[in-house]
């Protein structure tokens, strides 16, 4: 059996359905969500065994991994970021076209984990906005399907105008990162 | 003159260039090709490589800084983090340096107990390895297989110690609890039917015309530059040099045990990935033998200053209570001296270099990490091969990110 | 080939007694003087088949006034299986001695790395450049006056037991 996606609410009658468009985009873009493959290091292998046979990350509409930024909706940051790679971590989040999401997975993405040591970024949220922490050291590939699931959750309610907004706007700014039209 | 013989395979490329222009190519930090963060800068002619320049160092973690302020048994965490595709191997590594620097015998059936688990886990490295092998060729299917026989070596390591990647397996001395029976029941389980699965694996690529002839000839080292340039394990030997530690320098009793040394002979993509397939047999090998001889005897050594003491009895008795305050405290007692030892790691020598003054803390703790070392003779492996040779040549080294920085 | 008579092969190449040798866990731990390590280690290679660099790393000890650093080199003998540990000390305001990578082209990064950590020099090394810290990083992080902790972090306060 085809599971599919439940009917958002709305007004039902013969022959048509109406509803707010926010909530069939969110539908949309929650049940197709590419992720950018960030993998660095450990929880990178426990990553593939997410996407391997037995856990399956396609199951979440996340089949096609693209490594390509600007093609992707959600970030997924795996593994220690150093000094070293924290430019090119910015860089890469900076590509990718709005809406975009990111999801810091393990210990060391999320604060720095147990390397508080001086080559180690003490976690991406010091270059990035982060949307949802996934913790463990490294996480199982159960928690990062939760994270991945918490983040479909997010998209599916978020309004078309928050990108818009100045309080984004004054986030990312918070980040160094400003809009193109500056 | 517009044709070039790449080296060793004979094979033809055309050396004619758009406009005679040399590109510059930036392959990586964050390329999806190469597994892990590296960064090369390539000069390519067309699709001819001239010259390669690595950058590495993008997930330098301070290791040997790090472990010189922790107590000894902490360590071992940190080098879960060293090869993370094999990590039970370097937890044991480390322990069995922190035992010779001591001095403790440890009982015959740990031996054999981390035999098992060191060859489980040299299974999984390599696992990882060929079945990417097989990724960078387009043949995505053995992928799939071999991560599902993965996840059975990690419900074992979960048998064992509770954890899947990152184990911290073990302690200084021995294991913590013995094998449980349903360690052997799932044990047993994999090593019927795991065979069966790999060898069908086996079947779709290595005597495959297509996977053969893309990748026999490519990134090859002759055995004489190998050991100029250090390398050792399964890379080493596919160039035809049979240097194991686990021969060489047995630990862990590998004496007892029969196992072949597989050698290739060109030191190309093609003979790693066969060597590999071929030593992932003998370890069942292995396995099997040591479950078969399994001595009786105890899981640990009798070591009470390094040796966590069962919890019921540090309530109840005040030796035990004061071993179990000293060593969570790191305060316990360890001689002054240097050690080097080595362990065959899933990539190779991986050695531990330790320096101790007496205090709680190694004064120095140096890791002889195999990939680091071998990795630098990338750039001569590549140049004069086309790019997606370059590719195969990397995914077929096993170059591990983690341990490549430490 | 046992470690007496290894020594007594280095003790040759040397043109004098090693000044310090010490047997530790099987191994023998040979001191070398700066002039002597190149002259030791090509004649370890070409003449008693150590043809293996295991390792090369240093350590920082502060307080040994005039020998603060120490620069070890692990080889290996693949044939008899036997290792050997040389040694050089170097004092701090004179850090430099000979590269290796005219012998063994594996000690090129290690030397790197050697550098990168501890400062050392290895004259005529091809690129003695930093290979895991940023280029622009302006201390040696593995010297021991130096902290292990990001000083950057605010997180973490502990009054009582500190970071």
């Amino acid at each position: 059996m085809v599971k599919t996606v439940d009917a958002p609410d709305g007004i039902e009658g013969q022959g048509f359905f109406a509803t707010s468009l926010d909530k069939v985009i969110g539908i949309a873009r929650s049940n197709s969500i590419w992720p950018l493959p960030f993998a660095t290091s450990c929880c990178g292998i426990e990553f593939m065994a997410t996407m391997g046979a037995n856990y399956d990350l396609a199951r979440f509409g996340s089949e096609r991994l693209a490594f390509t930024p600007r093609q992707t909706d959600l970030l997924m940051v795996m593994g220690t970021i150093s000094k070293k790679m924290a430019p090119v971590l910015k860089q890469v989040y900076d590509q990718m076209a709005e809406p975009k999401w990111v999801l810091s997975v393990g210990a060391c993405a999320c604060s720095g984990g147990i390397f508080d040591t001086y080559s180690v970024l003490q976690g991406i949220d010091k270059v990035i906005p982060v949307d949802v922490y996934v913790p463990g050291c490294p996480p199982r590939p159960e928690q990062i399907i939760e994270g991945l699931m918490k983040i479909q959750e997010l998209a599916k309610n978020e309004s078309l105008r928050r990108r818009d907004s100045d309080e984004y706007k004054t986030m990312l700014e918070s980040y160094n990162i400003y809009s193109a039209e500056k | 003159m517009s044709e070039l013989t790449i080296k060793n395979t004979g094979q033809m490329i055309s050396t004619e260039t758009i406009d005679g222009d040399i590109a510059t190519l930036n392959l990586g930090p964050t390329h999806p090709a190469t597994h892990g963060i590296f960064q090369n800068i390539l000069k390519v002619d067309g699709e001819r490589i001239l010259s390669a320049e690595p950058t590495i160092g993008y997930i330098h973690r301070a290791f040997e800084k790090l472990a010189e302020r922790r107590p000894y048994n902490q360590i071992t965490p940190i080098t879960d983090r060293l090869n993370y595709c094999s990590s039970p191997i370097n937890n044991i590594g480390w322990h069995l340096t922190v035992e010779k620097l001591a001095g403790i015998e440890v009982p015959k059936r740990v031996d054999y107990m981390r035999v098992i688990v060191m060859e489980l886990a040299r299974i999984a490295d390599h696992l990882v390895c060929n079945s990417v092998i097989g990724v960078d060729t387009g043949a995505l299917t053995g992928f799939t297989y071999m991560f599902q026989e993965r996840e059975k070596i990690y419900e074992l390591y979960e048998e064992i110690c509770g954890a899947r990647l990152t184990t911290n397996l073990g302690r200084i001395g021995g294991f913590e609890r013995d094998f449980s029976p349903t360690f052997h029941t799932k044990l047993n389980k994999f090593l019927a039917e795991f065979p069966d699965n790999f060898e069908e694996f086996d079947r779709l690529l290595t005597r495959n015309r297509i996977f053969m002839d893309r990748v026999i000839g490519a990134g090859p080292i002759t055995a004489e530059r190998a050991l100029e340039y250090s390398f050792s394990g399964p890379n080493l030997r596919a160039a035809g040099v049979d240097y194991d530690v686990r021969v060489m320098n047995p630990y862990c009793s590998y004496q007892d045990f029969d196992f072949d040394i597989p050698v290739g002979k060109d030191g190309d993509t093609y003979d790693r990935f066969v060597v590999r397939q071929e030593e992932i047999r003998q370890s069942l090998r292995i396995i099997r033998q040591a479950l078969d001889k399994m001595p009786a005897g105890d899981f640990h050594a009798n070591v009470p200053e390094f040796y966590l003491p069962p919890k019921e009895e540090v309530y109840r008795s005040m030796e035990s209570l004061i071993y179990h305050f000293k060593i969570v405290m790191g305060e316990t007692a360890i001689p002054a001296g240097e050690v080097y030892y080595s362990v065959e790691g899933g990539n190779g020598e991986l050695g531990y270099y330790l320096v101790s003054d007496g205090g709680r803390t190694p004064y120095r703790l140096h890791f002889r990490r195999p990939c680091f070392i071998y990795y630098q003779a990338y750039p001569e492996m590549i140049i004069d091969s086309v790019l997606s040779d370059a590719i195969l040549t990397m995914s077929s080294m096993n170059v591990i990110a983690g341990e490549l920085d430490a | 080939m046992d470690n007496q008579q290894l020594l007594a092969h280095i003790a040759a190449l040397t043109g004098s007694e090693p000044n310090a040798v010490e047997d530790t866990y099987g191994m023998l731990n040979v001191h070398l003087e700066t002039s002597s390590l190149l002259r030791v280690v090509e004649g370890l290679k070409t003449k008693h088949q150590f043809i293996y660099l295991t390792d090369i790393c240093a350590s920082h000890y502060p307080d040994r006034v005039g020998a603060e650093f120490e620069v070890i080199y692990h080889l290996h003998n693949l044939v008899a299986n036997q290792r050997v540990r040389l040694k050089v000390a170097l004092p701090e305001a004179q850090l430099s001695l000979p590269t290796l990578t005219g012998l063994y082209a594996g000690a090129n990064w290690m030397e790197r790395e050697t550098f990168d950590f501890y400062g050392v020099i290895f004259e005529g090394h091809p690129d003695l450049r930093r290979i895991l810290n940023m280029d622009d990083m302006d201390y040696h992080p593995l010297r021991k006056q130096y902290a292990l902790e990001d000083e950057t972090r605010t997180d973490k306060n502990d009054t009582f037991f500190g970071r």
